[in-house]
């Protein structure tokens, strides 16, 4: 680590594409970047194509169901008052998932400062948030499947092939929430109990895992809009 | 490399988180009002490419990074289109196969046997 440290302060970095091309070419290390930064973001880059295979499955499905699809706008109506609200649920999720990004974005920043207790008190809040995102949507499974009887072989609305894709897709999206929450508290506790700070005062690990807390609401973003808008 | 991370100053992630929550009720809004037909479709398209592109260049840093980096990321999903284009005419054609033979009428197919064809 020293040692590369030693060889940038030698020969500065260049920019543009002379930069990607001396990156590449370079002995030991193309991505100038914590390793841990790289390997997550490709990680997230072979996530990039699961959801998207998942994603492109769905518009396959949907394309050539001969059924009429289910109207997901009153599918996922949520009644307030006796009336029912189009995609409540699902819209106040969205909006506590971007809340918990913005809390992730300021532990980042905190963590950076050294600020050790409100990084940890940032991440707690991005947890719960995640906590709460995953509850609601067990909620919206269990009303799904008792309550409407939406099974990934049949469902009484429309085209059978809408339970498969809607369990799929958010399953696996809220798989991911839920091993986001667990890594999020792992590493609050490291910061809370020092464990960084003995180890070189090095808080790369909480921007790397708000990369991967960002990137589940990345995902976020194109289920809502493909699968509960389009 | 240790420590050196991304440091930037607080207000431009405010000013993210503003915009995103501000984005994601105008998307929501395209729900509430029932639009339809192409202007739904752009609308959804714009604003979800919009907030994409918001968490992926500042949330997640993606413009400070190195060109090698943004291009090692960035690059490889533009190969998603023609995953997407590819599965856009299977989809097509498994339609159009599904309207040819499942679909319910009295049309008795007659299967014409060709006599010369084994001798």
């Amino acid at each position: 680590m020293s040692e590369t440290s030693i060889a940038e302060t030698q020969e500065p970095l260049q920019e543009g594409m002379a930069g990607v091309v001396s990156d590449f070419s370079s002995d030991k290390q193309s991505f100038h970047v914590h390793w841990g930064k790289a390997m997550m973001w490709i990680f997230l880059l072979s996530d990039t194509f699961i959801f998207s295979s998942f994603l492109i499955g769905y518009m396959t499905v949907r394309m050539s169901a001969q059924d009429p699809w289910p109207l997901t706008s009153e599918v996922f109506a949520l009644s307030m008052g006796g009336e029912p609200i189009p995609l409540l649920l699902i819209a106040i999720m969205t909006f506590i998932l971007i809340t918990s990004s913005g809390t992730m974005a300021m532990a980042v920043n905190m963590g950076y400062r050294k600020e050790k207790k409100k990084t940890f008190y940032l991440m707690l809040a991005t947890a719960i948030l995640g906590a709460s995102f995953v509850g609601m949507q067990v909620f919206e499974w269990s009303k799904l499947i008792l309550d409407e009887g939406v099974r990934p072989w049949a469902n009484p609305m429309g085209a059978s092939q809408f339970g498969a894709a809607f369990f799929m897709i958010t399953g696996f999206h809220g798989m991911h929430v839920t091993g986001g929450v667990i890594y999020l508290l792992v590493v609050a506790f490291r910061v809370k109990n020092g464990f960084y700070e003995r180890r070189g005062n090095d808080y790369s690990i909480v921007e790397i895992a708000g990369l991967y807390w960002h990137f589940v609401d990345l995902v976020w973003v194109f289920i809502f809009a493909f699968f509960y808008l389009w | 490399m240790s420590d050196s991370g991304q440091q930037h100053p607080l207000s431009i992630y405010y000013w993210i988180w503003g915009l995103l929550f501000v984005i994601s009720a105008f998307s929501y809004a395209v729900d509430y009002y029932q639009l339809q037909g192409t202007l739904r479709w752009t609308l959804i398209l714009i604003f979800m490419f919009l907030k994409a592109g918001f968490i992926t260049a500042i949330f997640m840093h993606m413009t400070w990074e190195r060109l090698a980096l943004q291009l090692a990321i960035l690059l490889p999903p533009v190969f998603l289109m023609v995953f997407i284009g590819i599965m856009a005419i299977e989809a097509d054609y498994t339609f159009l196969t599904r309207i040819e033979f499942f679909t319910e009428s009295d049309f008795v197919p007659v299967y014409h046997h060709d006599s010369g064809a084994g001798h």
